[in-house]
């Protein structure tokens, strides 16, 4: 049970043999996902909620990205996208080689076998007229993995792996503490076998010392396994501790991403800066300097022009070319180019970061009065 | 605890409710004190008694729960205990007011935000329908809602979770209150809208000198927000000190868990230090120290003895008998609720 320190954050020990390989086990390009907005008396479609909007990126295997963001900025409905639980309206999702979209029947249903998913709500996410054994062995008979006496021995040994007493093999949800039918949704997504899962802020709902149990329990899953996780989460505190690289987004785009190091101490992204800051500080004496954002999370239905983040920004530049243009995915930042992996650049959207490919010159042709330069606010440092 | 009277004093509360597995002691013998113009956090996990125990103050238990007798809540000196139900209503609202865990549900979906808030103010101070408007605005603007004069005719759903929030503490504030009660006020909300929430209790805390108890599990809005801190497990008072002295030198082994079992943003990468097994249910609290089966130090006189508080410091209490063994820290064991658990090699 060694830590892992932060010098080796980059590559999950214990799964040398399945990271050896640089391939992305999963590859995202351009997602979309448009929800139509209807009205009028034939319910016609009026406009779309733009969920999500143009989100690439890569997950490696043995790897855990963490996708965070506040509600409505379109990490929910990305994870369910990966796994076809919701439609994609464009753009393409390649796991380990396979086109997802263009899957159907009984060859989507093999594929969902490496992919699974854990809830945030392990109260509603449970079957509650399904006893414990029956939910996590039901995904080993619809996939044919196991039948009768050797179901159950599978059914007990996962139990064990998730850190549940046999005991409970019989019991229902509701006699389960809150996390211990959080364990029960892993159990159940880990009986397939799957080489990947999406963890949708799977311990928010949990309390502060359970939630550290089951931190712990993916941890160690993760390693034994060789497992990659999409982690979905609000937390900037868990999600700094479990990740290796971290995605922000922010209505619908991803804003900034980075490995967790680089991004913890070196956020360019004002929006990501913000957000940081806002962490509560669990040190009384701690003196910081916070950015409080004015407003809230425009509507994803009518996103600002340009630069989304633009109404709320507090950019020293901020100014009329960022309603002009919409900023790249660039890369940035000093800590970047040292000894990072090729997938753990470090890439920021925002033109008023330099250096950014959105020229002085054209920026000053759509209305700039204020020339780039670099801004990082002061943030935490314990 | 200060030297003048408290405005807030509960002395050996105890809320229960009957159940079908029995009585459930969800608050148990609690006494605490919030002094005037002061914030206290009062923390602890789901479960701890921490939201009973607000009920319990405004007398909003319902049956088959009850406020046992014996139980003293005092107000300003006020024995709330022996008030009737119509002068217990004038204190709710006048004097103690409530801000809700979820906006949503505190507000009524069919009345206009500022109906809502002027209702206060007629009830409450018997204002004239107009007089009662033009409060509604003022108070809108006081918690920072733009153009208070559009927004007094809002319907909840047509404003965002943060805003909602602002709408409820307008609520809370129109009679100027001297206690508020926030029952996690910011746990339905972003990490960037908990931020100005927070801004605003602190910011409205200062400029009206009224006093708060803030409910939260969160130790980071705690240590952000105020004075003195008051950790409840299982229906009790386990621990309380000066905000410090609760991160400088927590004593109770509950509390210095719930620190540890914490991810810090900058913190190194460690594995995450849990507090083995859950709260046992308040139908069956065990007998001696109630934290003995989950804590790394329980030894034979926790199971024999119900720990009281003993004074650690100034102002710093804890129920936990290392205070007179404490030699025994240096100790650890497996606590018994990890054995057999995949954490228990974690604990060493």
């Amino acid at each position: 049970m060694s830590a892992t320190g932060p010098n080796v954050r980059a590559q999950p020990e214990g799964g040398a043999a399945l990271v050896a390989d640089d391939a992305p086990l999963l590859s995202v390009r351009d997602l979309a996902v448009h929800f139509p907005v209807r009205g009028g008396f034939f319910g016609r479609a009026k406009g779309a909620v733009r969920a999500v909007d143009g989100v690439s990126f890569d997950v490696y295997p043995g790897e855990t990205l963490a996708l965070v963001g506040e509600s409505g900025c379109g990490k929910t409905t990305t994870g369910r996208a990966v796994l076809r639980l919701v439609e994609a309206t464009a753009g393409s999702i390649t796991f380990a080689g396979v086109d997802v979209r263009a899957l159907g029947g009984e060859a989507l249903r093999r594929l969902r076998r490496q992919m699974q998913i854990v809830f945030q709500d392990p109260f509603s996410s449970l079957n509650p007229r399904m006893t414990i054994a029956s939910t996590v062995r039901e995904g080993l008979v619809i996939h044919h993995l196991a039948e009768g006496a050797e179901a159950d021995a599978r059914v007990g040994r996962l139990l064990d792996e998730v850190g549940l007493r046999r005991e409970y093999a019989s019991r229902y949800p509701h006699e389960l503490s809150g996390g211990q039918r959080q364990r029960v949704g892993i159990a159940r997504a880990l009986a397939v076998e799957p080489r990947f899962l999406v963890c949708d802020e799977p311990v928010s709902a949990l309390d502060v010392s359970v939630q550290a149990q089951v931190i712990n329990l993916l941890q160690d899953l993760q390693r034994d396994r060789g497992l990659a996780y999409l982690f979905i989460a609000h937390d900037l505190s868990v999600v700094e501790h479990i990740a290796d690289r971290v995605a922000v987004m922010y209505l619908g785009k991803i804003v900034e991403t980075a490995s967790a190091e680089v991004l913890y101490r070196e956020p360019l992204m004002p929006y990501t800066q913000a957000l940081l800051s806002a962490v509560p500080v669990p040190d009384p004496g701690a003196k910081r300097q916070r950015i409080v954002l004015q407003g809230d999370v425009p509507s994803p239905a009518n996103p600002p022009s340009g630069c989304v983040f633009r109404p709320r920004c507090h950019h020293p530049a901020k100014d009329a070319a960022c309603a002009r243009f919409v900023p790249p995915l660039e890369q940035k930042g000093r800590l970047s180019a040292s000894g990072q992996s090729a997938h753990s650049v470090h890439l920021v959207a925002c033109i008023k970061q330099p250096p950014t490919g959105i020229s002085w010159e054209e920026q000053r042709a759509a209305g700039a009065t204020k020339e780039p330069v670099l801004y990082m606010p002061v943030l935490p440092t314990p | 605890m200060s030297e003048t009277q408290p405005l807030l004093q509960l002395r050996n509360l105890r809320t229960t409710f009957s159940t079908d597995a029995g009585d459930a002691r969800a608050v148990d013998g609690v006494s605490l004190d919030v002094g005037e113009g002061e914030t206290v956090g009062l923390v602890g996990e789901s479960g701890c008694g921490k939201s009973v125990t607000a009920l319990s103050i405004l007398r909003l238990i319902q049956p088959p729960g009850r406020i046992e007798s014996g139980s003293e809540i005092r107000l300003e000196g006020r024995d709330l205990m022996s008030l009737s139900e119509r002068e217990m209503r004038d204190v709710r609202g006048n004097r103690i007011a409530m801000v809700w865990q979820e906006p949503l549900s505190a507000l009524n979906p069919v009345f206009t935000v500022g109906d809502q808030i002027a209702e206060v103010a007629r009830v409450h101070a018997g204002a004239s329908r107009a007089a009662a408007k033009a409060k509604a605005i003022e108070m809108l603007r006081l918690v920072g809602i733009a153009d208070p004069e559009e927004r007094v005719d809002a319907y909840p759903h047509q404003l965002s979770g943060g805003m909602r929030q602002r709408v409820v503490i307008a609520m809370a504030l129109v009679m100027s209150p001297s206690l508020l009660i926030a029952d996690e006020p910011t746990t339905a909300l972003d990490v960037t809208i908990q931020a100005q929430i927070l801004e605003l209790l602190r910011d409205v805390q200062q400029r009206m000198g009224m006093s708060v108890l803030l409910i939260t599990h969160d130790l980071g809005v705690v240590a952000e927000t105020t004075s003195r801190v008051i950790v409840m497990y299982a229906g009790e008072v386990v621990e309380e000190a000066p905000v410090r002295d609760i991160f400088a030198a927590a004593h109770h082994p509950y509390t210095e868990g719930l620190l540890r079992a914490m991810p810090r943003v900058g913190a190194i990468r460690e594995r995450l230090t849990v507090i083995p097994g859950s709260v046992p249910p308040p139908t069956a609290w065990p007998t001696g120290c109630r934290f003995r089966d989950r804590c790394p130090y329980s030894w034979e006189r926790c199971e024999r003895e119900h720990p009281p508080l003993y004074q650690i410091g100034a102002g710093h209490v804890s129920r936990c008998h290392l205070a007179v063994e404490p030699e025994r820290r240096a100790r650890p064991h497996i606590p018994l609720a990890a054995v057999g658990t995949a954490d228990a090699g974690a604990l060493r």
